[in-house]
């Protein structure tokens, strides 16, 4: 069985994210990018999958900018096989949707017949959370969400899903989508001497036209804004002023 | 001229940078207020960089290194010279490169375990009377039918109560030169064990805390013909022609620190406030944390093509000695500066600083002083005017 895995370049989580002067959306200008870390996830699922002989090939997907490939290759060094980059847009201000991702993954699909699609749940810059559903709807394939267990067994897949306050666990029918969650896995390093062996993996570079594409923006920004700054806190004297502090003031006892 | 980064070194600065946070970070403060790193904390840490491929990744890919190139291999060092020294040299251990000059037999005994981290090697050159002088060495070897036989004291040998072995530099006689009588030097394997060669305990010393020497006493101990590293009398060539590196090593793991030490200080600056604003607003600092930024990247920028000639087999001494010096002189004015920005907090240890300060000292001392390096960037200034 081969496994898809799309990826995305994203601000690295660790960067502090600065809201551009005009609002018009996050200052990406120089500053670090990396690989989405739900993607990661699902990447190292995948691995571990082919690990077991339960996949044979690993094949990841990029949409974006041609630096994308630095996504897609360190991918290839955590152990996937072979990449594809589909350069959509030259801007690293401009993202690529939901819907235009889904259907060029679709096409992707189409092309490469996995038997599982394993997503992030979402990208840490827009948190859209959509691009796996569209998918599968797109498809028309199963699809269960917010994994973070995965077991397959023949053409079903047990999927236990992070749901508010619990976990669920389903049943899907195989080939299915996967977005995974937080606590699937730990995704392990790419190691030195995968890293320098990544280098001969093949990589192929399309475009949206290549699979007959649109990717024009369907929404607009209309106003991007800095989360409210914290307020400064207060000391109190005595436990008797906290508790009294938290029953008359904050309400919260 | 070219200074991007390759996809693959960008990854390898990834990994490198991951792990020493991840792995390494959490365990610094302990280290530091114990002075102490427990083997199961070792063997913990060693697994994990063996499995990500760090470990021994200065080695060529034949004996199951990583295979990098000079520049890349800089640029692992610096990620792992953040951390705490003890805990990245030990539990992230880089093998001599002089251990790759021994015969087949040789590398299976030494090299391989320490490639595999079962054990570590330690170098044995410096002497109570010999230090930058290493010709002055008193400690020597003599033939006894197919043995040698080793007397004297080494002493500041670093990690010799965990290394298994030692290669031991000692002097086998005299030869005479244009220039007068010079010492010939061999270098031996010593097992930890061998009769006659005990491991004392060192000094404590104000720098990398965790990072133990020792002082090495050779006793009339034997050795047989086949511990010789290289061919007798030929230790000094064996050392120059495989430790060629190591002071790009040390420049490079004082750029990491260095660049830390900064990123704490710029941080620290924007948020910190005084008299109603951020202390970065304020010229004294920020003008500091000018002058850091612009020292760091001369020092980087020696550093990285002093590497770059190393591959091309054109660096000079002198190249190496500047990329050393400016990196461990940048070291010390970051990390006093960047203390210093910080005020009272830069000395408390709940913040790497401290130690970064008292870590830097060393840097300016070991694998060549400052002096030694400018004498060697001078000498090869005046020999090209025949001086």
């Amino acid at each position: 069985m081969k496994v898809l895995v799309p990826v995305k370049r994203v601000i690295d989580y660790n960067v502090k994210v600065r809201v551009k002067a005009d609002g018009s959306g996050v200052d990406l200008a120089n500053v670090k990018m990396s690989m989405n870390p739900f993607d990661e996830i699902a990447v190292e699922e995948a691995i571990r999958l082919k690990e077991k002989g339960v996949a044979t090939e690993v094949v990841v997907v990029s949409i974006g900018v041609k630096q994308s490939q630095e996504t897609l290759r360190t991918a290839l060094a955590m152990g996937a096989d072979r990449a594809i980059l589909i350069e959509a847009t030259d801007s690293v201000q401009t993202d690529i949707e939901p819907l235009a991702v889904a259907k060029l993954l679709a096409a992707v699909v189409k092309e490469e017949a996995p038997g599982l699609v394993l997503c992030g749940k979402q990208a840490i810059d827009n948190d859209m959370n959509a691009t796996g559903q569209m998918l599968s709807a797109l498809l028309g394939w199963s699809q269960a969400t917010f994994a973070s267990e995965l077991v397959i067994d023949g053409d079903t897949a047990k999927v236990t899903r992070e749901v508010d306050g619990g976990l669920q666990t389903i049943s899907v029918k195989m080939p299915t989508i996967v977005t995974v969650d937080l606590r699937l896995n730990e995704p392990r390093y790419a190691s030195l001497p995968n890293i320098m062996k990544a280098k001969a993996k093949p990589l192929a570079a399309k475009t949206p036209a290549d699979y007959g594409v649109d990717v024009a923006p369907r929404l607009s920004v209309l106003k991007t804004v800095e989360p409210a700054g914290r307020k400064a806190g207060i000391k109190v004297g005595s436990v008797d002023e906290l508790i009294a502090k938290l029953k008359d003031e904050a309400g919260v006892i | 001229m070219q200074f991007g980064l390759s996809d693959e070194q960008r990854m390898i600065i990834d990994t490198t940078r991951a792990f020493v946070e991840v792995e390494l970070y959490p365990h610094e403060l302990a280290v530091e207020r114990s002075g102490h790193l427990p083997l199961d904390l070792i063997r913990d840490i060693q697994q994990k960089a063996i499995a990500a491929g760090l470990y021994a990744a200065n080695m060529p890919a034949e004996v199951g290194g990583a295979g990098l190139d000079t520049l890349s291999w800089l640029l692992y060092e610096r990620e792992l010279g953040r951390a705490n020294y003890a805990l990245h040299w030990t539990c992230v251990a880089r093998p001599s490169n002089i251990l790759l000059a021994g015969t087949p037999e040789q590398r299976d005994r030494y090299l391989m375990p320490c490639i595999r981290g079962e054990t570590w090697d330690c170098l044995a050159m410096t002497e109570p009377g010999a230090g930058s002088d290493l010709r002055g060495m008193k400690a020597s070897a003599r033939q006894d039918g197919g043995d040698w036989v080793l007397n004297g004291t080494k002493h500041f040998i670093s990690h010799a109560d965990l290394a298994g072995f030692t290669i031991a530099f000692m002097a086998t006689g005299e030869e005479d030169t244009p220039r007068g009588p010079k010492k010939k030097i061999t270098a031996f394997f010593v097992d930890k064990g061998t009769k006659g060669f005990t491991v004392r305990d060192g000094y404590r010393n104000v720098s990398h805390r965790g990072y133990t020497n020792a002082v090495l006493e050779f006793d009339d101990c034997r050795v047989p013909a086949a511990n010789v590293l290289g061919e007798p009398h030929k230790g000094f060539e064996v050392a120059n022609t495989w430790l060629g590196a190591t002071r790009l090593q040390v420049a490079a793991t004082c750029l990491g620190r260095a660049d830390r030490a900064l990123q704490l200080a710029i941080s620290y600056a924007a948020e910190r406030r005084q008299f109603g604003q951020s202390i970065g607003k304020f010229q004294g600092v920020s003008f500091k944390l000018a002058d850091m930024a612009m020292e760091l990247k001369a020092a980087e920028l020696l550093t990285w093509e002093a590497a770059w000639k190393f591959d091309q087999g054109t660096v000079s001494e002198a190249d190496m000695s500047m990329a050393k010096l400016k990196a461990s002189e940048v070291l010390a004015m970051i990390a006093d500066e960047a203390i210093q920005i910080h005020g009272g907090m830069g000395l408390m240890d709940e913040l790497p600083l401290e130690r970064i300060w008292r870590d830097a000292r060393v840097e300016r001392i070991w694998e060549g002083t400052s002096e030694i390096q400018r004498h060697i960037i001078s000498r090869e200034l005046l020999r090209a005017q025949g001086g």
